[in-house]
């Protein structure tokens, strides 16, 4: 069959097309503006073309803090993703202490982001701070501020304590949705535990799952209040993330030409993997229809 | 296969039951015998899938036993007791293929991969499914799904019964009425014990030897298609099975005659004084007659439905409405008329269950 034509189905768009456009395409285009000119003053400015992307893909720091970006998120992902499926799984079905668990778990979601930060670094003090004083308690020497090491575990803790619930929760909605006709049909088919979380439960939460995988990518990859409160990206250069490293070319050096044509590949990036997330949790096993 | 029996089982789904009415399952005591076909039928919500669901182990009872073949399984869970049970809406595992969907049970059980290939070929056979056993089950159909259902219900050769709830409830009308026959077939082929939930009378009656009708949570009758039709012995069974249901009316009974407002119908039976009992008439539609002679109780006919292969008229007498099935090519053209009751299969009803009366001689009566 052949579809009608109507040029007036453009106007229907136009609303969305407009809000879009102000919210994200103009803001973008003048980073744009910025990413391909070299400016000194309103009228003193001069087209530089893909200098500053040639710059910013051969800076060496640039690089380090590009790969140092991705193993935090692949941390990340490693693991909060199991251990929010885990907590799901955990959690009571009904009764009051279902809500007591869920309030528990959006906590550490409510606090602003950089008081996150402000709380670990009071946890981690030896001398006031229950983490750290145990630790020394303990005869175990643990410096944040000193030792990269201990920058990443702390890091990491405070990562994942702070959205390993949103994971959690996600998954916990999931497990909600799936009928109990499929835990019964499971039951009188013999199924053991692990088949039924493998062949019911795994399945029916990738919708959620495809969800938790994004946010908690895009997320983690633009982190930048926790450790800029945390560590400041220190010691050295050990926790700075692309987020830090952008802040102090635009706003400390006030390189904005660089700053600019690192933000657009910054977003590329992000585009990329989440494009690629979705399309790999979509074809395994091929179009999910919840 | 096995003999299922009952004993006194009570369900409630609250924690302390006090009252008759927080029990979702009133009393019951039954027998379902070995390979025999059951058909529970009743409307939704009075209790059906409960007492399927303690026959399964899904549910425990809050009073009563469950015994297999005379040994106590009350306690017993669901995978150990060897029940299939087919649900309303397909269960498919997604990430799995047609094939795998059926082996599922017999893989959870440890049975070897040449026999598990072997049954599942002939069951897919049987269900017409052979062509779709290397799929994913995901993108298939709903009836084609629910046949994979059924399947993974028939695939164990060994099990003690197959529960079915409202297995055909998503399958459109022409495929329904194929997998019943199909259902059939292999119970005549396997001899299992089946035990079919639906609130469909033609689902029962189709496939049941049995039909247990139940009604807020209580068993009211239990017997063959014909004793339900011809003796239903509560007036819900006698309005719930046949289509229309039965005519019931409120009546007086003197001896043999009931007095239905000023018409005095002679029955077959004499009845003891039933008190204060609410008494009430109840005549078939299909055992109501129109007549000619002057003996005839004279009704106005309000309206004439035509239904296809029968008709059905909707006729007054005195304030009472009544409906009676006519042959397809009946011809009522006048608005007053004369019926006669069957007196043989006239029931009378006192607080809703049937009075049993003496059967009268023909002389005596008429």
């Amino acid at each position: 069959m052949e579809k009608p034509i109507n040029q007036r189905a453009w106007l229907m768009v136009l609303p969305v097309l407009l809000l879009v456009a102000f919210s994200a395409i103009i803001p973008l285009m003048t980073v744009v503006n910025y990413s391909v000119q070299d400016i000194f003053g309103p009228n003193e400015r001069y087209f530089v073309g893909t200098e500053w992307f040639q710059e910013v893909l051969h800076n060496h720091r640039i690089r380090a803090a590009l790969w140092r970006q991705f193993l935090f998120s692949g941390l990340v992902l490693l693991i909060e993703l199991p251990l929010g499926v885990l907590i799901a799984l955990a959690m009571p079905k009904k009764g009051w202490t279902v809500s007591v668990c869920l309030v528990i778990l959006a906590l550490p979601l409510l606090i602003p982001w950089n008081v996150i930060g402000t709380i670990w670094i009071i946890f981690t003090r030896p001398d006031i701070g229950l983490m750290g004083h145990t630790l020394q308690e303990l005869g175990l020497r643990f410096d944040h501020t000193a030792s990269p090491l201990d920058a990443w575990i702390t890091l990491m803790l405070m990562e994942v304590w702070h959205w390993t619930p949103l994971v959690a929760l996600l998954a916990y909605a999931g497990l909600k949705a799936i009928p109990d006709a499929y835990y019964q049909a499971a039951r009188i088919d013999g199924a053991s535990r692990l088949a039924v979380f493998r062949y019911i439960q795994l399945p029916k939460m990738r919708g959620v799952l495809t969800i938790a995988i994004l946010l908690r990518f895009m997320d983690s990859f633009l982190i930048y209040a926790e450790p800029f409160v945390l560590t400041g990206g220190g010691p050295g250069n050990s926790t700075t993330f692309l987020s830090i490293y952008l802040v102090k070319i635009a706003v400390g050096q006030f390189d904005l030409g660089p700053a600019a044509a690192f933000s657009i590949i910054y977003f590329l990036i992000i585009l990329l993997f989440s494009w690629i997330f979705y399309q790999v949790l979509q074809n395994v096993g091929r179009g999910e229809q919840a | 296969m096995a003999r299922i029996d009952l004993e006194g089982i009570a369900h409630s789904y609250l924690e302390n039951p006090s009252t008759a009415h927080d029990y979702a399952l009133k009393e019951l005591n039954h027998t379902w015998d070995d390979g025999g076909a059951y058909a529970l039928l009743g409307p939704s919500g009075c209790g059906k899938t409960t007492l399927l669901n303690i026959i399964s182990g899904l549910i425990t009872p809050t009073r009563g036993r469950v015994l297999f073949d005379g040994e106590d399984v009350t306690e017993l869970a669901t995978e150990r007791r060897n029940i299939a049970q087919v649900f309303q809406f397909p269960v498919i595992y997604d990430t799995m293929t047609v094939f795998e969907n059926l082996a599922f049970p017999l893989k959870n059980r440890g049975v070897g991969a040449g026999d598990i290939d072997t049954r599942v070929r002939e069951i897919a056979a049987m269900l017409e499914l052979e062509d779709a056993l290397g799929r994913r089950a995901r993108g298939l159909t709903a009836d084609a799904k629910q046949k994979i259902s059924l399947g993974r219900g028939l695939v164990r050769a060994d099990v003690n019964a197959i529960l079915f709830d409202e297995p055909l409830t998503v399958i459109d009308p022409h495929l329904k009425w194929q997998l019943r026959s199909q259902l059939k077939q292999l119970h005549r082929q396997f001899d299992f014990t089946m035990v079919y939930v639906t609130h469909d009378q033609t689902e029962a009656l189709t496939f049941a030897d049995k039909v247990v009708v139940m009604f807020e949570g209580e068993v009211v009758q239990i017997g063959t298609p014909e004793e339900l039709f011809e003796r239903p012995v509560h007036t819900f069974v006698g309005y719930f099975i046949g289509s229309p249901g039965m005519n019931v009316l409120p009546c007086q009974v003197k001896g043999n005659r009931a007095i239905i407002e000023t018409h005095e119908v002679v029955l077959n039976r004499t009845y003891p004084d039933l008190g204060q009992a609410r008494i009430e008439f109840g005549a078939r539609p299909e055992f109501i007659a129109f007549c000619d002679d002057e003996f005839g109780h004279p009704v106005v006919v309000n309206r004439i439905e035509d239904v296809g292969r029968q008709k059905i008229a909707r006729v007054a007498l005195g304030a009472e409405e009544l409906k009676i099935v006519l042959a397809e090519d009946a011809d009522i053209s006048d608005e007053n008329a004369r019926i006669v009751f069957d007196p043989d299969r006239v029931n009378i009803y006192a607080d809703g269950y049937l009075v049993e009366g003496e059967p009268t001689s023909a002389l005596g009566g008429a």
